[in-house]
């Protein structure tokens, strides 16, 4: 089997560093999307029409919020799994460099 | 030891006689005393230990040379934890001798390796030549079989078909040359052999498949072997020279096939003996390097050792009998003791029938400067040492600097999230010190972040409060509170209809309508400014009024540790001529601006917010005295205005002129009422705070040796005290003004730093949210990664730095030219663990 090491120590840390940090704050960012907080309206894509042509207002921004949110929080499940990955492979680089040594 | 200023130091003498190496070893372990040189004048070379140094520097040349070949062979060598002690010099002889042993041996096999290697290099090489000239000659000879097409030559087979007429017609005799050259060389040899011998010799070749390493250069290439056919003696001898000026390595061409199989076979028996040769003298070498290994550490450590201690043995000098070593040492007050105990101790190890023994001698000179630190204030008292060692006993900045240097920092650089990345980062370095200690990294800028931890961690959790109060993480503004401004409002009191929001772009809030401004945010900016278009107008207004509140404090503060510099060096006439019209001026003056700020915030409303008065105006009118046009700030204004414009003006010529004429009646005998008198000026000397060194008690620690910064000069020169007070003052005065001013960095830089953290979260991360649909998780992983990279990058790393050179420069030049001379040496103790070591630089060991 060849091997599953593709990466270097330091580039392996890396991953877990931003992989970290990636969960944590995609999913912060997730709840507050979720929350509508009126300090990311800049963030929501809403358009001109979303405003104008509402027939339950503010429904259609409310949905989009929540949209946004979703793929927040998808995004932090997908770090998650590159977290796991780059833990493996900091796993593996510490057991080559045992048995080089 | 308080950090606030340096120790005390005295000069000692230490008289050794027969026990110097052993007093000198355990000093050099309890790194506590610095040692003068006393013999200044003498040069490196007739110093008197000057053989055992030398002998110390052939033991480490010879181990250079030993860790070289051990690192060859990727042999590790253990280190131990405790360093052994420097060997006593009846122990030196022995190392000397095993180390000499150890150097002939390693040579000698070394030398045998690199002979074996050649012979077999030979007879590999000879080998591919026989087999790969066989070829030739039997290719040349199927296309003999086919017919004479080439007019050339026969095969060596004279009995084939094809005959040897061309040859014997010419009448000469054919010759072959065989060998290998380097194959980068080839076409310059065949264009060469073609130009010289015009075509009277063939050239055939063939590249080894195996790459061959060239012993002379060390490099791995490929070779080929090339077969010489030629006729003529003449045209020989030009070949042979040919061969020697490419370097060809020239093998004996066999004259048939029986001889050939005979050689190969001989060939191949050879290189087989020679291999298992080889095999055992490589082993043998491991094992001699093995061994060597296990004891080198030591020696390295015991070697350098022993070479220090010889260092400082030659900077003492002997006394008249000959006999007895005295060394010159500065020696913190506190440590006598552990001093005393250390010299009984080596007495006790060299067993000397004399101890040696300490006594304190008077002296002039400056004694070097000793700050006490432990790991946490280390990092701050270097950054202050860079900008200059402080004086002998002078208040140091340096503990203030710790919790100033990551506060200014911070509100450079305010961030919540920003802050928690920074902190995170120097808590791992913080909790993994031991094993980082341990790694000792080659690469400079790691050791110069990692040596750094505890300023980092400082100012990363200065940072996070910062940024709670500028209500800034990653550029988006968190509502912990609950926002004290209200929209809905604006709606109910009938200010704002439906039809407004249609018609316009903005529209303004206004405060003074009921339930639209419900009281202050508790803690730090409001989370509304952040939607908020004016929001530059009001952050910059308030981070500008900060920004000189906090630099003329800090000024300030500067100019109150200058009092303690004066009281100590007992010159309590600068309190009054230098201290106090320094503080009147700058408080008078921008102590009045910062009143001024505080009391417009204070006393005006939203309500009065139209007709507020521009703090600006008003000061400048100050000073032109001019304002009868506009109305007050408060009653009395102008009155309070113009007196502390005159104290202001009053303070100057008192910091211009006061010292140098109190100094110049001072030396003129002082109480120049009274008439003088002979006695009466006797004892006004010995009043005088000035020269006077008290000895001490050695245990007291109390009465210090008043060192005087500026001893009544013989002569006074009262130009040149003017000259320096009249320097001190405009760079004083004008200071003020462009120090202020300077402290608005602190305002800049937060800004910078606010609008690149927008800017990134709006050109990087608002991509990834664009695609609302799943499809836009493949776009907003990417980005995400991407901005924390670019964070990371810009704004931790490029931004960090920036702010941190502002806030050092805010400490070097604005804070400590208001007290701080930093005009002293450092006091460099004789420590074992502090020497450096050549083999660890040089990352053999």
């Amino acid at each position: 089997m060849p091997s599953l090491l593709f990466c270097g120590p330091k580039m392996a840390a890396c991953g877990i560093v931003i992989s970290i940090w990636g969960v944590i704050m995609l999913a912060m960012l997730g709840i507050f999307f979720s929350a509508k907080s009126a300090v990311l309206i800049e963030d929501v894509p809403f358009t001109e029409e979303d405003i104008t042509k509402d027939q339950n207002p503010p429904q259609n921004i409310y949905s989009l919020y929540n949209q946004v949110g979703i793929n927040c929080f998808i995004a932090a499940a997908v770090y998650v799994a590159v977290g796991a990955v780059s833990l493996c492979q900091v796993r593996l680089n510490k057991r080559q460099e045992y048995m080089v040594t | 030891m308080t950090p606030f200023s340096s120790v005390t130091r005295r000069k000692m003498c230490i008289r050794e006689s027969g026990s110097e190496y052993d007093c000198i070893s355990e000093l050099g372990e309890l790194g506590l005393v610095e040692f003068r040189d006393l013999n200044p004048s003498v040069s490196s070379f007739q110093r008197r230990f000057v053989s055992e140094i030398k002998r110390c520097e052939e033991m480490e040349r010879i181990l250079g040379y030993l860790l070289r070949e051990i690192h060859k062979a990727r042999i590790a060598v253990p280190e131990e934890d405790e360093s052994p002690l420097a060997p006593p010099p009846r122990q030196v002889l022995e190392i000397m001798e095993q180390l000499q042993r150890l150097e002939m041996e390693l040579s000698e096999v070394a030398k045998n390796k690199e002979k074996l290697q050649r012979n077999l290099l030979e007879l590999t090489e000879y080998t591919h030549m026989l087999k790969i000239t066989q070829t030739f000659i039997h290719s040349r000879s199927r296309h003999e079989a086919l017919g004479p097409q080439y007019e050339e030559f026969p095969t060596m087979e004279t009995d084939s078909a094809g005959g040897c007429t061309g040859m014997q017609r010419l009448g000469a005799k054919l010759g072959f040359i065989s060998g290998l050259i380097q194959r980068v060389k080839v076409e310059a040899f065949e264009r060469m052999l073609w130009r010289v011998c015009k075509g009277y010799t063939i050239l055939s070749y063939a590249e080894v498949d195996e790459s061959l390493t060239d012993l002379d250069t060390g490099e791995i290439g490929k070779s080929v072997v090339f077969l010489i056919s030629f006729w003529g003696d003449q045209i020989g001898q030009k070949v042979q020279k040919i061969c020697d000026c490419y370097h060809c390595h020239l093998y004996p061409h066999p004259e048939n096939d029986e001889e050939r199989a005979d050689v190969l076979d001989s060939l191949r028996t050879r290189i087989q003996d020679l291999n298992n040769v080889l095999h055992r003298t490589e082993d043998y070498l491991r094992q001699v390097l093995q061994k060597a290994s296990e004891s080198a550490f030591s020696w390295v450590v015991q070697v350098k050792k022993m070479k220090a201690i010889y260092h400082i043995l030659n900077l003492c000098s002997f006394d008249v009998t000959n006999k007895c070593l005295i060394a010159e040492v500065w020696c913190p007050i506190s440590d006598l003791a552990k001093l005393r105990g250390a010299l009984e101790e080596g007495s006790r190890k060299g067993d000397a029938t004399v101890p040696s023994f300490v006594n304190r001698i008077p002296c002039t000179d400056t004694p070097p400067t000793l700050l006490r630190s432990n790991k946490f204030t280390s990092g701050f008292q270097s950054i202050v040492e860079a900008y200059g060692v402080g004086d002998y006993r002078e208040v140091s900045p340096a503990p203030y600097t710790i919790i100033t240097f990551p506060f200014l920092f911070a509100v450079m650089f305010g961030d919540l999230g920003h802050g928690i990345v920074m902190s995170l980062f120097a808590l791992w370095m913080v909790l993994t010190e031991k094993k980082q200690n341990k790694k000792r990294s080659n690469n400079e800028i790691w050791t110069t972040f990692f040596n750094g931890r505890y300023i980092i961690l400082m100012m990363g959790l200065f940072s996070v409060y910062t940024g709670l109060i500028y209500n800034d993480c990653f550029s988006k503004s968190l509502n912990i509170f609950g926002s004290g401004w209200s929209i809905k409002a604006m709606f109910t009191n009938q200010q704002w209809t439906n039809k407004t929001l249609q018609n316009n772009a903005l529209l303004t809030m206004d405060p003074n309508v009921s339930g639209v401004f419900n009281g202050p945010y508790p803690f730090g900016i409001d989370p509304i400014w952040n939607m908020a278009v004016n929001r530059l107008s009001f952050l910059n207004s308030y981070k500008m009024k900060m920004s000189v509140i906090v630099g003329v404090i800090h000024m300030s503060f500067g100019v109150v540790l200058s009092v303690f510099n004066h009281l100590h060096f007992k010159q309590k006439f600068n309190v009054y001529l230098l201290f106090l019209p320094e503080l009147l001026f700058l408080l008078c003056l921008f102590g009045y601006l910062v009143f001024m700020i505080f009391y417009k915030w204070l006393a005006f409303s939203a309500r009065e917010s139209n007709r507020a008065p521009s703090i600006l105006i008003h000061f400048i009118n100050m000073f032109i005295m001019q304002g009868k046009d506009i109305t007050p700030l408060y009653p009395g204004q102008t009155g309070l205005q113009i007196f502390l414009l005159l104290v202001a003006m009053l303070s100057v010529p008192v910091l211009l002129l006061g010292k140098p004429l109190y100094l110049y009646w001072l030396y003129r005998g002082g109480k120049g009422l009274r008439r003088r008198r002979g006695y009466e000026r006797v004892r006004r000397a010995s009043e005088d705070n000035s020269i006077t060194p008290s000895y001490d008690d050695d245990e007291e620690e109390g009465f210090d040796e008043v060192s005087n910064r500026e001893p009544l000069p013989k002569q006074f020169d009262f130009a040149d005290v003017c000259l320096h007070q009249a320097i001190h003052t405009i760079e004083f005065c004008l200071g003020c003004i462009s120090n202020t001013a300077s402290y608005l960095r602190l305002w800049a830089l937060s800004l910078a730093h606010a609008q690149l953290s927008e800017v990134l979260w709006a050109m990087v991360m608002r991509l990834g949210f664009k695609i609302t649909t799943k499809v836009g998780v493949v776009f907003l992983v990417p980005v995400f990664g991407l901005f924390a990279t670019l964070t990371v990058s810009i704004l931790l790393v490029m931004e960090g730095l920036s702010a941190f050179l502002h806030a050092l420069r805010l400490h070097w030049v604005e804070f400590q030219n208001k007290f701080y001379h930093g005009t002293g040496v450092k006091f460099v103790p004789f420590d074992f663990s502090l020497l450096p070591s050549v083999f660890e630089q040089e990352g053999l060991l």
